[in-house]
């Protein structure tokens, strides 16, 4: 049940990974402090609201509004720093028709800028946010305990990849990206604006990382300047895992490392637990190169 | 034509680095035509420790009580001063070499406050040692580091093994906890101090469990706590895996009181954890109580670094910064001399009380190490007890 639980959160990250990736050949190393400004951005968005980790939150109304408020917060700020990076670091590079090297370097200079600015503004000093709900158990289905706050994640995580996979599937933007991701030029021969869609790219993966960051806050209620870095790092595996630039195979990528390395930690220790999720991931490659569900996001459903 | 623009300009950035790096080596590199006189002027002092990066928290405070011992002295010998060298080391064991070759090989260095942690003790200290810097280190408490023949260590502190074994004391004897839980994040300093606690408590421990620095969930081990019926958990380790063990666990519905070492001794503990999940929290120190420092001490501090309570050891660096400034006064103006004045030494610190005096291997004496337990209420770090001895 944590493994499902952190599952869906490195899910909703990797979809940033798969999105951008799908769309531009590009991995953008800068997503996990996307990520980590989301989860500082609800933690101050409460903050303003005079919420900090010693309030006694108890009516559920109250809760469903600091939620829904975190999450608009969290996705906004998100998607404005992922279009941030977009369009100051990565535009200029694409416009100069930069070789994909280029935005490697760019997209891990950009992590650490990120990463290293909210380091220097916070004194690198970890903080802990408000969890808005204090988690107990709902119910339990024989030996496994499922807590509240884990069915608020699983909910809110899979209704927000519902949504998006819809969005990408039946609207035309939706299409304009599937578009832009099998042959930009050809898109671009059809009318379709591709820096347009390239932004929406960013927008989408950014609010899910936002999303995430959310989630993170009530799940954990931590956050530290480099927090993003291995929640990115393990997303991106996820994103690997499941077949990157396929939006489904980021769930099933994210849901499978986050249920095998809780099942490792429980079976041979926490010791042991990036150790597995890493050993699953080269094993796995091994046998499908392109993951799980297979690569092209355009090509997996044309 | 722009890009020929940008190439000038990147260009001429270059070349006036390279020239500003030149005369900074310059300006750095000791002058060696000053004689006599002068030479006992100007001498450096070096702080070694984190000052940025994860354990920030803990090294600010030594260095601020290194720089006020330091400031004193300068006021009352402003005609011959001395200089505070910080030398940061984020508390990475991997960036400790190349900094402690930098002071090293500043002939002005002339003794190190430090290296604050046990892990870039390791390596940082072989280093001084070849160079036959003195060293006085507020908290690097691996027993290990007095065992290694250096002539140049020297701890302010008492070590893991009277630490270890005084958490576990408070355990058994305070908290008359039957069912114990051990947990340390491998690091050094984290296990040295669980396996001293292990072996006090003996049968006692139920189950023990490593966690990762940098983990974030803990939600596994909170569950094998949790289920394992222990009333007192030790953590081995540092504040913000603490602080995240601990609140997770209390989500999983635990009830026992945690006990952790100095490590966790620190107000970022209580941030990360929330105040109600740290209250009650027992934290250990092989020290006294730094806001209750004897003399001028607090007051003097408060107005030194804008009204901050000192933390943690900030007490114990002013009194061993001012064995070596002592030692500077008194004419001990090379590395060899002072390094024999500091072992040589025996007399109390002004602030900690505690009377310092040096047995061979660099170790404070046994007799003079206190170990105190602070408990977490309401959000502050307050003095508990002194643990019993035995």
């Amino acid at each position: 049940m944590t493994g499902l639980e952190q599952g869906a959160i490195y899910a909703l990250v990797a979809l940033g990974y798969t999105l951008v990736y799908g769309v531009l050949r590009l991995i953008n190393f800068a997503h996990s402090e996307v990520f980590m400004i989301g989860t500082f951005t609800t933690m101050w968005v409460w903050g303003w609201m005079g919420i900090d980790q010693n309030t006694k939150i108890d009516s559920v109304g109250q809760m469903v509004m600091l939620i829904v408020i975190g999450l608009v917060a969290g996705a906004a700020a998100s998607a404005v720093t992922a279009v941030t990076v977009e369009v100051v670091a990565y535009r200029p590079l694409r416009r100069r028709n930069a070789p994909p090297l280029a935005f490697l370097i760019t997209a891990i200079g950009a992590s650490l800028f990120l990463a290293e600015m909210i380091g220097i503004f916070t004194k690198r000093a970890p903080f802990g946010p408000p969890r808005i709900i204090e988690p107990a158990v709902a119910f339990a289905i024989g030996p496994f305990k499922v807590t509240n706050t884990q069915i608020l994640v699983l909910l809110v995580a899979l209704l927000m990849m519902a949504a998006l996979d819809q969005f990408v599937n039946r609207s035309r933007m939706g299409k304009g990206i599937r578009a832009v991701a099998q042959d930009p030029d050809t898109a671009a021969l059809m009318g379709i604006n591709k820096n347009r869609i390239i932004l929406l790219v960013f927008v989408l993966g950014g609010a899910m990382a936002g999303v995430a960051a959310l989630l993170w806050n009530v799940r954990y209620g931590f956050t530290k300047f480099n927090v993003g870095f291995l929640i990115g790092l393990k997303a991106f595996s996820a994103a690997v895992l499941g077949g990157i630039g396929n939006l489904r195979g980021a769930l099933l990528g994210g849901l499978l490392l986050g249920v095998v390395e809780n099942y490792a930690s429980g079976l041979f220790g926490g010791e042991w637990k990036d150790f597995t999720g890493f050993v699953l991931l080269v094993i796995l490659l091994m046998f499908r190169p392109t993951g799980l569900l297979g690569e092209s996001l355009g090509r997996a459903r044309a | 034509m722009r890009q020929k623009l940008f190439r000038a300009v990147g260009a001429a950035a270059v070349a006036a680095f390279m020239l500003g790096g030149t005369a900074a080596c310059k300006a750095d590199s000791p002058s060696e035509s000053s004689g006599g006189d002068s030479a006992a002027c100007g001498l450096k002092i070096g702080f070694f420790g984190a000052l940025t990066g994860d354990a920030a928290g803990l090294g600010i405070h030594m260095r601020n009580g290194t720089k006020l011992a330091i400031d004193q002295y300068n006021t009352a010998n402003a005609d011959c001063k001395v200089e505070l060298l910080p030398l940061d080391s984020q508390g990475d064991p991997a960036k400790a070499p190349a900094l402690a070759q930098q002071a090293v090989g500043d002939a002005k260095v002339i003794a190190i406050i430090g290296p604050a942690f046990s892990g870039e003790s390791e390596v940082a200290d072989p280093i001084f040692e070849a160079e036959g810097v003195p060293t006085i280190t507020p908290s690097a408490t691996r027993p290990s580091l007095s065992t290694k023949g250096w002539k140049t260590f020297h701890r302010g502190v008492g070590n893991d093994e009277s630490q270890g074994p005084a958490a576990g004391r408070y355990i058994d004897q305070v908290l008359k906890a039957e069912k114990v839980y051990v947990v340390d994040d491998q690091s050094a300093y984290g296990a040295g101090l669980a396996d001293e606690v292990k072996k006090v408590l003996g049968a006692k421990v139920v189950q023990s469990d490593k966690v990762q620095v940098k983990q974030t969930d803990f939600s596994a081990i909170s569950t094998k706590i949790a289920n394992s019926g222990a009333t007192s958990l030790f953590f081995g380790g540092y504040y913000t895996e603490a602080g995240l063990l601990l609140k997770q666990l209390k989500g999983a519905g635990w009830k026992g009181t945690m006990v952790a070492g100095d490590g966790v001794n620190d107000a970022n503990f209580v941030t990360v954890a929330g105040q109600a999940v740290a209250e009650g929290t027992i934290l250990t120190c092989p020290c006294a109580p730094a806001t209750e420092a004897k003399g001028t001490f607090v007051t003097d501090y408060k107005a030194a670094f804008d009204n901050a309570e000192p933390g943690t050891y900030a007490d114990v660096s002013f009194d061993i910064t001012n064995i070596a400034l002592e030692g500077i006064k008194a004419g001990n103006t090379t590395r060899d001399k002072l390094n024999t004045f500091i072992s040589g030494y025996n007399a109390a610190g002004a602030a900690t009380g505690v009377t310092y005096k040096f047995e061979a291997t660099g170790e404070l004496d046994p007799a003079q190490v206190l170990v105190w337990a602070f408990k977490v209420q309401a959000g502050k770090v307050v003095p508990d007890q002194e643990i019993p001895k035995s």
